[in-house]
């Protein structure tokens, strides 16, 4: 005789996962929109910002394509989730970006010839020159790890008493790694001022989203860690920028951490030196090309009277100039001294590495490469 | 080959009376006077708050200074060298604590990958004034994975410091000077010493050099090199050979990144005898990294082979072995004899 046991005796907890979007792909209005889209002054800066950050990712592209570029990973198709964390961020915030995200990045004032420098193999790339993004963090390859520097980051604001907030991204497959989890438990064990952008392109190199977990949701990986979390639709500009310039208030106001899934899709190879051909069905880009963040929104301010093709044509021809001039500013960089190798590896270079700094300063130039 | 007796059992080592303090106590005093001192330093990591650290060495410290500025975290290590990088790039000046040197390889990436470089690829603009503190070494019965002595990974990694006291002063000065240095501090701390035997460390907040090393006892016959936990067999071996008139020159390297090679190839200038002890397994130690620089820079000034006395190239046993595994004043005493006799 066994008596029933049920399995589950009462719920404990459930939870839920929103999801939200304002503009569909055809920029139409699904839902009230948020106070900010009154602006139209303003909805013009987060257009110019999405055309920029696309010029700039196209030419970085054909500058890597003609040996004048190193390894580059491309932004293509994610631009909404870029530019609207930057626009949602106050100036003495602090940005822990991964890798792809140039439209936060040049909205906080990162300058379009540091990423050049960057991914052209200078470290004075990250050495950013304006005031405003002197705290920033410069973009992170290891994946994921960046989150744990936000917390760092949250940690000292939340100490300091001052009324600042620390936004991370990371990619869908840096979610996968330890230091996504640990980042995500200790924001809400310690109740810090940070939100945790993913930045979900569905595509972790070869590894496509549904191999990565089994999760539904990216964004309920942040349940776990007793932090309010949500989707949106990453590539639609207004609503990226309501839910983080949301999530940054209640932070601001020490109600704790978030975190956004922004699912948008990776149009581009992973970088320069892949080929998604290889994993990738092309049919799939297809279909996402239509979903394209920044066609959708010109569509949507075509549609209110805020756009049309005589600005549009001024605006790509002002941004090509910006995006040259950025390309000429990067192309002529003064060289580096092989001895910039030593100069910033300590505070003050220990003894020890003097002899070996002489010998650098001796070296011969290398003035032309096979 | 000796008619030396050595008594090489720790049992038979006498603690000094003194009204001294411990090496782990010295930790502590170092840790307040600079929580006092300066509002940017806080110390962080797994019990480290109102349990005072598995060691104790953040006793008192939480009910003095607050649960703000020493603070409990989650047990997970990568995350607290993680967590360090961000509030090093704040200005902050966090010293963490990670239970034992063999709980610190999942925060490797954090410190080669992040902590190490911040300075040198931000050019300047962002750097990581840290400390990451840990127990290490055997001797101690303690448990698998609470006997490493690993310090050479992290002496490899370019950015980093790595140092290790010997005594409860260096450990206070030298800790002290650990927090105040603007770049990471891997500061690992030899659990055999913890408590054995005790000197008096005037609460003076004053720091001792990092980057170079200490000339423990002086000597004009042979140079042993060492650091940690070894120094007190070095120096045991020391007294023992001094009996036999063989004087040793014993230097505590203290600073093992990056290297104070002028005071090493000084003093084998000197004595033209080198033997380097280090609890640390012997392939690829830090003690190559030394007989290689002196080979290159001082090899006209040996007049014999320089030697290596450290750990067998094993795993470190579990601890019914580890007396056998560890270099013994022996060894140290046979080493140095076969150096001093070889024509
Ligand atoms: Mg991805």
């Amino acid at each position: 005789m066994t008596s029933q046991i049920s399995h589950t005796q009462k719920s404990i907890i459930q939870f839920e996962i929103g999801y939200t979007q304002f503009l569909d792909p055809m920029g139409k209005i699904v839902q009230n929109l948020p106070e900010f889209t009154r602006d139209s002054e303003h909805l013009k800066i987060l257009y110019r910002f999405l055309v920029r950050t696309r010029v700039f990712d196209t030419k970085a592209i054909a500058l890597q394509r003609t040996g004048k570029l190193g390894t580059y990973p491309s932004t293509l198709g994610q631009e909404a989730i870029g530019v609207g964390i930057g626009s949602a961020m106050q100036s003495n915030d602090v940005l822990c970006p991964y890798y792809r995200e140039y439209g936060a990045q040049f909205w906080r004032g990162v300058k379009m010839s540091e990423i050049l420098l960057y991914w052209g193999g200078d470290e004075r790339g990250s050495d950013f020159s304006d005031p405003r993004v002197k705290e920033d963090f410069p973009l992170c390859v290891p994946i994921g790890s960046q989150t744990l520097h936000a917390v760092g980051v949250a940690t000292a604001l939340k100490l300091r008493k001052q009324a600042r907030v620390t936004v991370t991204t990371v990619g869908d497959g840096g979610t996968s790694r330890g230091d996504f989890y640990e980042a995500v438990n200790l924001a809400g064990a310690w109740q810090l001022p940070i939100v945790f952008v993913i930045n979900n392109n569905q595509w972790a190199i070869s590894l496509p989203r549904a191999k990565q977990t089994h999760a539904e949701t990216l964004a309920q990986k942040g349940i776990a860690g007793g932090i309010f979390s949500e989707q949106v639709d990453g590539n639609d500009i207004i609503a990226v920028r309501y839910a983080v310039e949301e999530a940054i208030k209640r932070a601001r106001s020490g109600l704790g951490p978030s975190v956004i899934e922004a699912l948008s899709y990776r149009m581009s190879d992973h970088t320069t030196a892949d080929d998604a051909r290889r994993y990738r069905d092309a049919a799939e880009i297809e279909k996402y090309k239509a979903l394209d963040p920044i066609k959708r929104f010109y569509q949507y301010l075509v549609d209110q009277n805020i756009w049309d093709k005589t600005k549009e044509e001024a605006l790509q021809e002002s941004v090509t100039k910006e995006v040259a001039d950025a390309v000429y500013e990067y192309e002529h960089t003064s060289p580096l001294e092989p001895t910039a190798m030593f100069d910033f590896l300590y505070a003050k270079l220990p003894d020890a590495l003097h002899r070996e700094r002489e010998e650098a300063a001796q070296l011969q130039r290398i003035t032309t490469r096979d | 080959m000796t008619e030396i007796t050595i008594k090489t059992s720790e049992t038979t080592e006498k603690t000094e009376k003194t009204t001294g303090i411990t090496l782990v106590e010295a930790i502590t005093q170092a840790l307040a006077y600079e929580l006092a001192h300066d509002p940017d330093v806080i110390v962080l990591g797994e019990d480290v708050g109102v349990n005072g650290g598995v060691f104790r060495a953040t006793q008192g410290l939480q009910a003095r200074f607050g649960e703000e500025r020493v603070r409990d975290t989650p047990l997970a290590e990568n995350m607290i060298a993680g967590v360090c990088v961000g509030l090093g790039a704040m200005g902050m000046k966090p010293v963490a604590e990670i239970q034992f040197m063999g709980f610190m390889y999942s925060c490797v990436d954090q410190i080669i990958s992040h902590a190490s470089r911040l300075r040198n690829r931000t050019r300047g603009r962002l750097s990581c004034p840290m400390v990451i503190r840990a127990p290490y070494g055997a001797g101690i019965h303690s448990p698998e994975h609470h006997s490493e002595s690993t310090e050479a990974i992290f002496a490899h990694i370019p950015g980093l410091r790595v140092v290790i006291p010997s005594t409860p002063l260096r450990a206070y000065g030298l800790l002290l000077a650990s927090i105040r240095d603007p770049d990471p501090v891997i500061f690992l701390e030899p659990t055999r010493m913890y408590r054995l035997g005790k000197q008096i460390v005037p609460d003076n907040g004053e720091a001792l050099p990092i980057d170079v090393c200490f000339i423990s006892r002086e000597g004009n016959d042979v140079t042993l090199v060492s650091w940690g936990a070894m120094m007190h067999e070095t120096l045991k071996a020391a007294e023992i050979l001094a009996e036999s008139g063989i004087e040793a020159e014993v230097i505590d390297v203290a600073t093992i990144k990056p290297l104070d090679m002028e005071t090493i190839l000084k003093s084998v200038e000197k004595t033209g005898r080198c033997v380097i002890v280090h609890e640390a397994t012997k392939t690829c130690g830090v003690g190559a990294e030394i007989a290689a620089q002196i080979a290159e820079k001082g090899l006209t000034s040996l007049l014999a082979p320089i030697q290596r006395v450290a750990a067998f190239d094993v795993i470190v046993p579990l601890y019914r072995l580890e007396d056998y595994y560890l270099p013994s004043v022996e060894r140290i005493v046979q080493s140095v004899l076969a150096v001093m006799e070889y024509k």
